[in-house]
C-alpha cells in the first residue's frame, strides 16, 4: 500500500525522539515503533471518572491519565500473562507509607520530583482535596469509596506538602487495595480550583472536559464518539516511563469491521471481539491473542427467590443440575474461560475465589430432586437475559431452555434492553430466573458476598436472604485474611453458596485482548481496560 | 409566481408547522418517560446502593413531577438550551451540531449517488420497456431493496478493504494519520477544501464512498422504480404522442416535455427517501465507525437518556419541516400549476 510506504519515509523523516503536531499525525501501524493504534467499540464519554454517567471504557482515563497514591504489582498468569496484583501494593505517586502503631490511621509520604502536566508538584494537598471531591459528590466514586471505608472528609488530612495521613474509621483489609482502583485519582487542585464555581465546587464541568492529571499519558486529542489520542508524558516520575509514546484509540462500534482492521495490519490492538472472533484468531496463530479471567467475575444462572418454585432449595440445585454446563461452555463461551462446574466437594477444601460449585450435568438427578420438592411435572418459567450482552448470553440462554425442556421445566427466553434491565433485575428484582455476570473490583469472597449475597444489594437480583450469609459476611469483610477467624468464616460461606445456590455459576469469563505479534508487555489491569503504560512495540 | 408570493407561502407553511412540532415535544416528552428504563438506576455506575441511586435521580431532576418537569424543560428550550446528555455529558445542542453534519455528508452524497444512477437507469428503463435495460433495473431494484445495509456495508469492507486492499481502512472520517479539518460547516470535505488542503479532502472523500454507495444502494431501488413508473405513464400521454408527431427531437420530447412532467413524483419520493436516511442509517453508521446522529439516538435511548432523545427527536422534526418546505418549493418551480395558496 502506497500510504504505508509514506508513512515510512514520514516516520524517518519526523525522527524517533520528537513528535511535533503535525497536521497529519506520522502514525500508521505499520510505520511506527511508538505509536500504538487501538480499535475498540466504545470510548470514553468523560475525561472524569467521578462524574455521572462516566462509562466503563472511561475507567482507562483514570489509569492512563492521572496517578493514585498507590498502584498494585502484578503477576504472572501459568500462561505467561501479567496481571494486577492486588493483594501487594506498589508506590506510585506516594513513595512510602506506613500504618499507625495503633492501627488507626496510615501515613503517605508523596514521592520528592513528582509533577502534575503543568510542572506544579504533585502534593499532599491535591491528594487531599481529589480525595475530598471523590466522597462528596455522591453516586459512585463516594460508593466505591465506601467500600474501602473511605466515608468522610475529615478522614484526610494533609499535614503538609508531602504527608497525607488517611484516619481509618475501622481497621479493614480493604482500605489499601480501595486506594488502587480507578476512583481515587489524583487531580492538580490548584488547576481545577480555577475553573470552579459556587454552583460546582468540584469543577466537574472543566474536569470533564480537560483532565488535569499527572498520568504517564498526556491527552492530546478527544473526539468523543470517536477516537481519544494520548502522548507520552515525559516527564512522569510515579513508575518507569512507558515504551510508546502516542496511541490512538479510535472507536469502531462494529466488531466484524474492528477484527478486519485487526487483520489487515491497520490496528496493533483490537479491543471486545466476541468469544468466537477470539477463537478463530487464535487459531489461525498470527496474532497475539490473551485471556485473562475476569477476576471476581461469574457467568452465571441467578434463581429469584420470590419466584414460588425457587423458594425450594432442592429446586435450585435440580436446576444446578439440569445446566448444560459443557455445551454452554463450549458453544456460547468458545472456551474463553475458566469453568466453574464440577467441583469436587460440598464441602469447601480452600478459600480460593472463585471455584468451581460441585454440581455437573445430570438429568437424573435433578428429575429425582424435583420429584422430591413436588414439582415432578415441572413448571414454567421465563429466563431472561440482559440484551447488551447478547453475544455470549443469548446462545447460553437457548442451551439453558433446551436442557430445561429435558427436566420438564419449560423456559421461555425474555430479551432485556440496557438500562431497562438495570431497573428489572437489579432495582425491582423481578426477573424469576436470569443470565448475569457481576465482577467486584476487590476480589474476596466476602466482597463478592457483600454485593451479590446480601439481603438488598444492587446486585443480589435473586433477593437471597440468609442471616448467616449476612452475619458471615459482615464479620469477615474488614478482617485481614491472614486472621484467624478468616478462612473458616470464608469456608462456611461458601459451603452455604454451594448448598443453596441461589446463583449458579458457569464460568469465569476471560478478558480477551487480540494484538499483532510485535506488540508485548500487555497487563490486565482491574478496571478490564487498556492500561497503556506497560505497552512496548518492536519495529516490524 | 411573485417573490411576496412565495414569501407569503414559506411563512404559510412554517405557521402550519408550529402545531405539529408542539405535538413533537409533547409525545416525546411523556414516550421518554413512559419507557420502563430508570435512567437513574443506570447513571449510578457499576457500584450503588439505593442511596446513591435516589442522589442520581435528585440531580436528574426526576424526582419532580411529571408536569414541573415539562415545564422545566419547556423554559429551558424556549432559551435555546436542549439540556445536557447524562450518557456523554455534553449539551445536546453540542453534541447535535457534531453528529448532525456527519450524517448530512453521508446522506446527501449517498443521495446523490443513487441520484446518479437511479435516474438514467429508470429514464432508460421506461424508454425501453422489457429491453436488457428494463431487467437490469428490475434486477438492482430487487438487489437494492432486498439486501440488508449491514451486510452491503460488510460484504463491501470485505471486497474492497480486505481482499483487494483498494478502499482506505473503515475507521470513520478519517484515517489515523489525518487531523480534522477546522470546523466550518462540519463536512469535512467541504471544510477542508476551504482550508485549502486538497490532499485532507481526498482522505475525507475516500472514507465517504464505501459508506455512501452502501447507503445509496438501499435508496436506490425506490427511486429508480419511481422514475420509470413515472416516465412509463408520461410517455404514454397525449401530449408526448403530439410532441413526437409533430417531430421534435427524441432528446427535446424525453428530457425536455417527458422527465420535467414526471419530476414531480420523483421529488415527492426524494424526500420521503431523504428523510428516511438521515435517521435510520444507524447499521452503516455501525459497521463503518461513522460518528453520525442515528448512533447517537440509539444510544442514548437504550440507556434512557430522555434529554438526548428528546432533542434528537426535536432537531428531527425541525429538519424535516425545513425539508418539506424545500420540496414544496421546488415542486412550484418544476411544476408551475402547483398552486401557492393551496
Amino acid at each position: 500500500m502506497r500510504r504505508r510506504d509514506f508513512m515510512k519515509t514520514m516516520g524517518v523523516a519526523v525522527g524517533a525522539s520528537a513528535i511535533p503536531f503535525l497536521k497529519h499525525l506520522p502514525a500508521h501501524a505499520a510505520g511506527r515503533g511508538d505509536t500504538l493504534v487501538v480499535v475498540t467499540g466504545n470510548g470514553p464519554n468523560s475525561m472524569d471518572i467521578q462524574r455521572k454517567g462516566t462509562n466503563r471504557p472511561a475507567y482507562q482515563i483514570a489509569v492512563n491519565l492521572y496517578d493514585r497514591l498507590v498502584g498494585y504489582s502484578t503477576k504472572k498468569l501459568p500462561n505467561g500473562t501479567m496481571m494486577y496484583d492486588y493483594t501487594k501494593l506498589e508506590p506510585e505517586a506516594a513513595e512510602s507509607w506506613t500504618i499507625a502503631a495503633d492501627g488507626k490511621s496510615i501515613t503517605f509520604k508523596m514521592r520528592k520530583g513528582a509533577t502534575f502536566w503543568d510542572g506544579t508538584p504533585i502534593t499532599a494537598h491535591d491528594v487531599k482535596w481529589s480525595f475530598d471531591r471523590a466522597v462528596s459528590l455522591g453516586g459512585f466514586p463516594t460508593v466505591q469509596m465506601k467500600a474501602g471505608s473511605l466515608e468522610k472528609t475529615e478522614q484526610f488530612e494533609a499535614v503538609d506538602d508531602e504527608t497525607f495521613v488517611i484516619k481509618l474509621l475501622r481497621p479493614s483489609k480493604l482500605t489499601l487495595p480501595d486506594l488502587g482502583v480507578p476512583v481515587p485519582i489524583i487531580i492538580n487542585s490548584k488547576e481545577a480550583k480555577k475553573h470552579a464555581t459556587d454552583k460546582d465546587p468540584w469543577a466537574t464541568e472543566y474536569l470533564h472536559r480537560t483532565p488535569a492529571g499527572s498520568g504517564a499519558f498526556m491527552l492530546e486529542r478527544w473526539e468523543p464518539g470517536q477516537q481519544t489520542v494520548y502522548k507520552r508524558y515525559d516527564d512522569w516520575k510515579n513508575g518507569p516511563l512507558p515504551g510508546i509514546k502516542r496511541v490512538i484509540m479510535r472507536e469502531i462500534p462494529s466488531a466484524s469491521t474492528r477484527r478486519a482492521l485487526l487483520e489487515k495490519g491497520d490496528a496493533d490492538v483490537s479491543l471486545d471481539l466476541p468469544p468466537k472472533d477470539f477463537a478463530e484468531l487464535q487459531n489461525s496463530g498470527k496474532f497475539t491473542i490473551t485471556g485473562v479471567p475476569i477476576e471476581n467475575s461469574l457467568a452465571a444462572i441467578g434463581l429469584n427467590l420470590n419466584f414460588e418454585p425457587f423458594k425450594n432449595k432442592l429446586v435450585r440445585q435440580a436446576i444446578a443440575y439440569s445446566v448444560p454446563y459443557d455445551q454452554i461452555f463450549k458453544q456460547a463461551a468458545f472456551e474463553r474461560g475458566i469453568p466453574m462446574w464440577g467441583g469436587k466437594s460440598f464441602t469447601p477444601t480452600s478459600i480460593e475465589w472463585p471455584q468451581p460449585f460441585p454440581y455437573d450435568t445430570d438429568y437424573g438427578k435433578a428429575k429425582s430432586l424435583l420429584k422430591e420438592a413436588g414439582f415432578a411435572d415441572g413448571f414454567e418459567v421465563p429466563l431472561a437475559f440482559n440484551l447488551g450482552l447478547a453475544q455470549w448470553s443469548e446462545p447460553m440462554s437457548l442451551l439453558l431452555q433446551e436442557s430445561l425442556a429435558k427436566v420438564g421445566i419449560k423456559a421461555t427466553i425474555d430479551k432485556i434492553p440496557g438500562a431497562n434491565w438495570r431497573t428489572a433485575a437489579l432495582v425491582e428484582k423481578k426477573l424469576p430466573m436470569h443470565i448475569k455476570n457481576f465482577g467486584g473490583w476487590l476480589n474476596y469472597p466476602d466482597y463478592y458476598s457483600f454485593w451479590v449475597y446480601q439481603k438488598g444489594r444492587l446486585f443480589n437480583s435473586m433477593n437471597y436472604h440468609n442471616p448467616e450469609v449476612e452475619a458471615l459476611t459482615e464479620a469477615s469483610l474488614h478482617l485481614e485474611v491472614d486472621h484467624p477467624d478468616y478462612e473458616p468464616n470464608i469456608k462456611k460461606l461458601l459451603a452455604i453458596f454451594f448448598d443453596e445456590v441461589p446463583l449458579i455459576p458457569v464460568y469465569q469469563p476471560y478478558l480477551d485482548v487480540a494484538m499483532q505479534t510485535n506488540v508485548t508487555g500487555y497487563e490486565y489491569y482491574a478496571h478490564r481496560q487498556l492500561d497503556c503504560r506497560s505497552f512496548q512495540k518492536v519495529q516490524a | 409566481m411573485n417573490g411576496s408570493g412565495k414569501l407569503r407561502m414559506i411563512i404559510g407553511r412554517l405557521g402550519q408547522s408550529i402545531p405539529s412540532v408542539i405535538g413533537i415535544i409533547i409525545v416525546t416528552f411523556v414516550l421518554t418517560r413512559a419507557l420502563p428504563g430508570d435512567p437513574a438506576v443506570y447513571f449510578a455506575g457499576p457500584a450503588a446502593t439505593a442511596e446513591s441511586i435516589q442522589e442520581i435521580r435528585e440531580s436528574l431532576g426526576l424526582d419532580k413531577s411529571w408536569p414541573e418537569q415539562f415545564w422545566l424543560y419547556v423554559r429551558d428550550l424556549a432559551t435555546g438550551d436542549l439540556g445536557v446528555s447524562v450518557s456523554t455529558g455534553f449539551p445536546v445542542a453540542e453534541e447535535l451540531l457534531r453528529r448532525l453534519p456527519a450524517s448530512l455528508e453521508l446522506t446527501l452524497l449517498a443521495l446523490i449517488f443513487s441520484i446518479s444512477v437511479a435516474l438514467p437507469l429508470g429514464i432508460a428503463a421506461a424508454t425501453r420497456p422489457n429491453s436488457w435495460v428494463d431487467q437490469l433495473c428490475r434486477l438492482i431494484v430487487t438487489a437494492g431493496v432486498s439486501l440488508p445495509v449491514f451486510f452491503t456495508g460488510l460484504f463491501m469492507i470485505y471486497i474492497f478493504y480486505y481482499l483487494l486492499g483498494i478502499a482506505p481502512s473503515p475507521l470513520g472520517r478519517l484515517d489515523i494519520i489525518y487531523l480534522s479539518p477546522p470546523q466550518v460547516t462540519g463536512f469535512y470535505t467541504i471544510d477542508a477544501l476551504l482550508d485549502g488542503d486538497l490532499e485532507l479532502f481526498g482522505a475525507a472523500l475516500a472514507q465517504l464512498i464505501m459508506p455512501a454507495v452502501t447507503l445509496g444502494t438501499f435508496t436506490l431501488a425506490p427511486l429508480a422504480r419511481m422514475t420509470r413508473g413515472a416516465m412509463l405513464q408520461v410517455l404514454s400521454s397525449d401530449f408526448i404522442r403530439t410532441a413526437r408527431a409533430s417531430g421534435l427531437r427524441r432528446s427535446t420530447v424525453l428530457y425536455t416535455y417527458a422527465f420535467r412532467n414526471a419530476l414531480l413524483p420523483i421529488l415527492t419520493t426524494l424526500g420521503m427517501v431523504f428523510s428516511f436516511m438521515l435517521g435510520s442509517n444507524v447499521l452503516v453508521e455501525k459497521v463503518f465507525a461513522w460518528p453520525g446522529i442515528g448512533s447517537f439516538a440509539i444510544e442514548a435511548l437504550i440507556v434512557s437518556d430522555y434529554v438526548a432523545v428528546q432533542g434528537f427527536v426535536l432537531a428531527m422534526a425541525l429538519l424535516y419541516v425545513a425539508l418539506n418546505l424545500t420540496i414544496d418549493i421546488l415542486y412550484t418551480l418544476v411544476d408551475p400549476r402547483v398552486g401557492l395558496d393551496d
